[in-house]
């Protein structure tokens, strides 16, 4: 699956919901059932900054595909369910589709003020963070 | 028998009729028939609908709401007299100059400053704070001089001094606060020495709503000689304002927490002390003479007002100032005090939930926790049902780090909140816990 039918995928399972609190919902339940990530990568340089809630990521290069992992403190869960969405949109996708993705995806379950925010609470530093990573692996390969 | 009461073609409620002895309205008396469903009128903002549900405002600590006839007088301004201001010998420039200037005599009275020429119109606190730093902290202090701050200051009441005692080399002193979030007044009294030459100190918590002793704190700093700065953000639409009385140097607020405009706020300083300061901004406006030889100051205010000011966010403050005026701000913290301690019973009846900051005297805010709840998941749920609060440190990271938290919920009431949309709030919260249990 690309990541547009992943995101357009997604877009279908949240359109069953009419509230935004159940769309809330559903993405804390699937905050829930992310795989937690080995304490290792909950290193200072795998910290987002600049999230309101503490996010490591890790990133590394499988064969031809980047492949991320990440995770929330605990109690953050509704980031731990975005993170959950991103890792699903873009984890194991070429460099050059991630570095590329235009996640309309966000805007369509109705969470772009909290992930696209500047400041407080954004996991738009997330995005950029595996974007460049992506970035730099398709550098590396050409 | 009640009598409904207009001034200034605002809503300011029902006169209750019973005169207290002395023949005035008592405030108590007075806050029970202020009509607030009428001072919601003046509110179009809050018939606002988000994400399907009407809006519950709760940020006001942050920035308070404008009232119709604020945003008349900024609309009546750009329609009828827009010029700048001081210079202009047209028909236009006179009238702005004066709604301009008409702005410092009600700031003025507000404050109870003694003369007129003692407020500078700024951009806001910070930037009222960043000017004395600046002006006053270079020219006045060097190495080895104190300043005291405390713990629950705002990040823009500790960074300038910082700035400044890296450039200076003066020492930074911080007075301790209890779990209440009260400041240690013995402590700060064991700083003092002939080595402290400024306080500078906030009124009102932004994080807590603690009302700090600031008469006391300035009475203690001159006595040991030091110059004290009160930060008025939080304090300018709950508390009187009376800077002869309280004797302190400085104080500043902004305008946007006072039902006004945002990007507007007003420095007070005592004459000769301003007198004494270098100007800290050059430009237009704040000059007598300019040759390349050598270029010779403005008096007060106007010394320190260099380029275009504000004009019109400084025009619309007028009406800002008398809005609260004519409510009263008497009976605006009576009412407001009633939303705190319903707000306050009615939190605590959640499981779970702790309240951040208890001091005895407080303003309308209620800080708060849940038990393995992010505040940020506490506010995007809130936003969510319509209810806008605050999440995270609130500026205040060495205060957080003091209270052992990463951040706080915080939700604070203006004179046009309601006991119903704390109930709201209360409902609201019940629904954060269900869905994050």
């Amino acid at each position: 699956m690309t990541i547009n039918e992943k995101q357009d995928e997604l877009i279908e399972d949240f359109e069953l919901f009419d509230d935004q609190l159940d769309k809330t919902q559903y993405i804390i339940d699937l905050g829930k059932k992310l795989a937690p990530i080995p304490e290792e990568y909950k290193t200072d340089e795998n910290l987002i900054r600049g999230c309101q809630s503490k996010v490591w990521l890790h990133s590394e290069m499988r064969g031809d595909v980047v492949h991320f992992e990440a995770d929330s403190e605990p109690t953050a869960q509704i980031s731990k369910g975005l993170v959950s969405l991103l890792i699903k949109i873009l984890s194991d996708e070429k460099p050059e589709a991630v570095a590329n993705a235009d996640l309309y995806f966000i805007d369509k379950i109705g969470m772009s003020s909290i992930i696209t925010s500047r400041r407080a609470g954004g996991l738009a530093s997330m995005i950029a963070r595996m974007k460049e990573f992506a970035q730099r692996a398709t550098e590396k390969v050409s | 028998m009640c009598v409904l009461f207009q001034y200034n073609n605002v809503n300011v409620g029902y006169f209750n009729m019973s005169l207290t002895i002395d023949g005035n309205y008592s405030p108590l008396i007075f806050h029970k028939v202020l009509d607030i469903q009428k001072i919601r009128q003046d509110f179009p903002i809050l018939n606002e609908v988000i994400n399907g549900k009407p809006l519950v405002y709760f940020d006001n600590a942050a920035t308070t709401q404008k009232p119709l006839p604020v945003l008349n007088a900024l609309t009546r301004y750009y329609e009828h007299y827009n010029a700048n201001i001081h210079r202009g010998i047209h028909y236009l420039a006179e009238k702005a100059t004066s709604a301009f200037e008409a702005s410092r005599h009600k700031i003025q009275t507000f404050m109870n400053a003694q003369h007129v020429e003692e407020i500078i119109f700024t951009y806001g606190t910070t930037d009222g704070i960043n000017l004395v730093s600046q002006s006053y902290g270079r020219t006045f202090l060097k190495a080895g001089d104190e300043i005291i701050i405390s713990t629950m200051e705002h990040h823009s009441n500790i960074v300038p001094w910082q700035m400044l005692c890296e450039e200076k080399g003066c020492v930074l002193r911080v007075i301790p606060i209890n779990d209440e979030g009260e400041l240690l007044m013995d402590e700060y009294e064991k700083m003092l020495s002939e080595k402290t030459k400024f306080v500078s100190v906030v009124h009102v918590s932004n994080a807590l709503g603690t009302i700090n002793p600031v008469a006391e704190i300035i009475e203690k700093a001159h006595a040991v000689g030091a110059k004290v700065l009160i930060d008025g953000a939080q304090a300018s639409s709950h508390i009187d304002i009376d800077v002869q009385a309280l004797d302190c140097d400085f104080y500043v607020f902004s305008l946007h927490k006072l039902y006004g405009p945002t990007g507007m706020g007003a420095l007070y300083g005592k004459k000769e002390i301003l007198n004494a300061m270098p100007p800290y901004r050059g430009g237009g406006e704040m000059i007598k003479e300019v040759t390349f030889a050598k270029t010779t100051y403005s008096d007060l205010p106007y010394k320190f007002e260099a380029g275009t000011p504000n004009i019109a966010d400084v025009v619309a403050a007028y009406t800002a100032v008398e809005y609260v005026e004519t409510l009263g701000k008497k009976r605006i913290a009576s009412y407001e005090h009633e939303l705190l301690v319903y707000g306050t019973d009615a939190l605590k009846t959640i499981e779970g939930l702790r309240l951040v900051g208890t001091a005895k005297e407080k303003v309308s805010v209620i800080s708060f926790v849940m038990d393995g709840i992010h505040p940020q998941d506490v506010g995007v749920i809130l936003d969510q049902q319509g209810i806008a609060v605050r999440t995270g440190h609130h500026c205040t990271q060495p205060l957080m780090q003091r209270l052992g938290i990463p951040g706080t919920s915080r939700a604070s009431f203006a004179v046009y909140n309601t006991k119903e949309e704390i109930d709201k709030l209360v409902v609201g919260l019940e629904r954060v816990k269900k869905m994050l249990s």
